[in-house]
């Protein structure tokens, strides 16, 4: 392809979006509709998915050292519970503290002054790397030498994982099926105007245009009709992103929950709906055309 | 030049259109090709702009052989040929000047290389007062002679024109035919395929007759038919 074709073939493209206006409009506002669902379930999935690691932060191991061990034993312990696989992070807690803390969840009452702090156990709070492996990671931990006895809320990290997987398929599935259906769109828009166009390019064909020449100008249909989606759509979800963080703002329960603000996500979604406007727009406008080029 | 050398053309098992063709047009000859609907003569007219291949003999045009050649040659093959088909094949929503134009720009001309040729070929074609017309303007003969300016408008060595005065009448064939004369005269080869026999006889050029997928004459002669005999 020529250098001075360059301007032809893009006023062709452009051409294409407005000598078909209502249908352009109608791919245009499907796929902004499509990649808006999109960029919410994106927004929700990694949303979730911080809480969720906050969350598992605080679904602690709890490990206690055997109680024949002296302090010092005890403390030792936590070595060989560091080289654990999927230990994150094992903090010791004396049998003194433990009772303080004990105290402390229970208001400070006077009915616990004076209580020998004996009858505890030393023990390690244990933070995972993944609780998706609490059970194998237990597993391990009840071999080291010292550990007495474990306490872990499986059901808790495994609700947690499930509920990440679970969002990371919705998500997959509901971005497949809309890409799908965005792409399905456009194509369909540029092969209506292609079938408008068939003597032309059957033409264009016979006088010795070569394909890709033909190709182009609804290749940039297609490119533009995508990038004006998502820009549209990038900058309607910054706006419905940021309501809907004024509305949760102000509600109690919600407050506890940290949401990302849009400026963070904002590169990464630029780059994702960049991505899907140039792939949606070229292969709809590129595949499209193949049907009227075999003359 | 076009060499046909025992062309045959099958679409399926048992149709064949072309039983054995072999014939040759040298660089700057003037032929009609003749014959009945269904005698093999649209298929004579694909195989030489490369839409059809043949199934068995060889093909060359314009110096490609049109057995081997590969699917990005033929639209240089097809920059060598040009064509003019019976309905015209015009662009509605595009000026006359744009109609052939576009056409240009296609083959990647450049725009002053097009402002040059375009009103050269239009005024060759007596269409260079109604460049800002679109088609439905002309009448048939003028939309006849938009499309032999489009043909001639990338300088093809060679021009085949299918019917192209199929939808006109008497007065205006014979107008597209001494057009069609003139522009050989300038040394491109033509092949036009016709029906109109008196048009035929009259210009006393060099005739292939086609029946039934075989030449069954070729020369300055009137043809005939096997119903003629």
């Amino acid at each position: 392809m020529k250098i001075n074709n360059i301007g032809y073939l893009l006023k062709e493209g452009i051409r294409g979006i407005f000598l078909h206006g209502f249908r352009s409009f109608v791919a245009v506002f499907i796929t902004v509709a499509s990649l808006i669902v999109v960029g919410v379930f994106a927004c929700l999935t990694y949303n979730v998915s911080l809480i969720i690691q906050d969350l598992n932060k605080t679904n602690e191991v709890l490990v206690f050292v055997d109680e024949t061990y002296t302090d010092a034993e005890a403390r030792s312990v936590g070595t060989l519970i560091n080289k654990v696989e999927n230990v994150h992070k094992a903090t010791f807690v004396s049998r003194e503290e433990a009772l303080e803390d004990f105290i402390a969840d229970h208001g400070g009452s006077e009915a616990f002054v004076g209580v020998d702090a004996n009858p505890l156990r030393h023990r390690y709070v244990v933070q995972l790397q993944d609780n998706s492996q609490i059970t194998k990671t237990v597993a391990q931990l009840e071999r080291v030498k010292g550990v007495a006895k474990i306490s872990a809320a499986y059901e808790l990290a495994e609700g947690f994982t499930t509920l990440q997987n679970v969002l990371q398929v919705v998500s997959v599935m509901v971005t497949g099926i809309l890409l799908i259906v965005s792409l399905l769109m456009i194509s369909n828009t540029v092969k209506l105007a292609m079938y408008d166009r068939k003597d032309e390019i059957f033409i264009m064909k016979m006088v010795g245009a070569t394909n890709n020449f033909i190709r182009m100008p609804y290749v940039v249909e297609g490119f533009i009709l995508g990038m004006t989606s998502a820009a549209l759509a990038l900058g309607l979800l910054w706006v419905l992103y940021d309501w809907m963080l004024a509305q949760l703002s102000v509600v109690d329960t919600m407050q506890l929950l940290d949401f990302v603000p849009f400026d963070q996500l904002l590169v990464p979604m630029s780059i994702t709906f960049g991505g899907a406007g140039l792939l949606v727009g070229v292969t709809g406008g590129g595949a499209s055309i193949r049907k009227f080029m075999n003359v | 030049m076009i060499e046909f050398n025992d062309v045959v053309k099958s679409y399926s098992v048992g149709n064949r259109a072309l039983k054995g063709v072999s014939m040759q047009i040298q660089d700057g000859e003037f032929a009609f090709l003749v014959g009945r609907s269904g005698s093999g003569k649209s298929t004579i007219m694909k195989l030489i702009t490369g839409e059809l291949k043949p199934t068995s003999g060889t093909i060359h045009v314009n110096g490609y052989s049109l057995n081997r050649i590969r699917k990005r040659e033929i639209p240089y093959l097809r920059r060598t040929v040009g064509t003019v088909f019976q309905d015209f094949r015009l662009i509605e929503n595009k000026t006359v000047y744009d109609n052939v134009a576009f056409v240009m720009r296609a083959i990647g001309a450049r725009e002053r290389e097009i402002r040059e040729r375009v009103p050269y070929v239009l005024e060759l074609v007596g269409l260079d007062t109604k460049t800002r017309r679109h088609p439905s303007e002309l009448s048939g003969g003028e939309q006849q002679r938009l499309a032999i300016a489009r043909a001639l408008v990338n300088n093809p060595s060679t021009i085949i024109a299918d019917e192209p005065t199929g939808n006109l009448d008497a007065e205006r064939a014979e107008e597209i035919m001494s057009l069609l004369m003139e522009i050989n005269n300038l040394g491109t080869t033509m092949l036009v395929v016709t029906h109109a026999r008196e048009l035929v006889e009259r210009f006393q050029k060099r005739v292939i007759a086609i029946e039934d997928g075989l030449i069954i004459s070729d020369g300055m002669d009137r043809y005939y038919s096997n119903e003629d005999k």
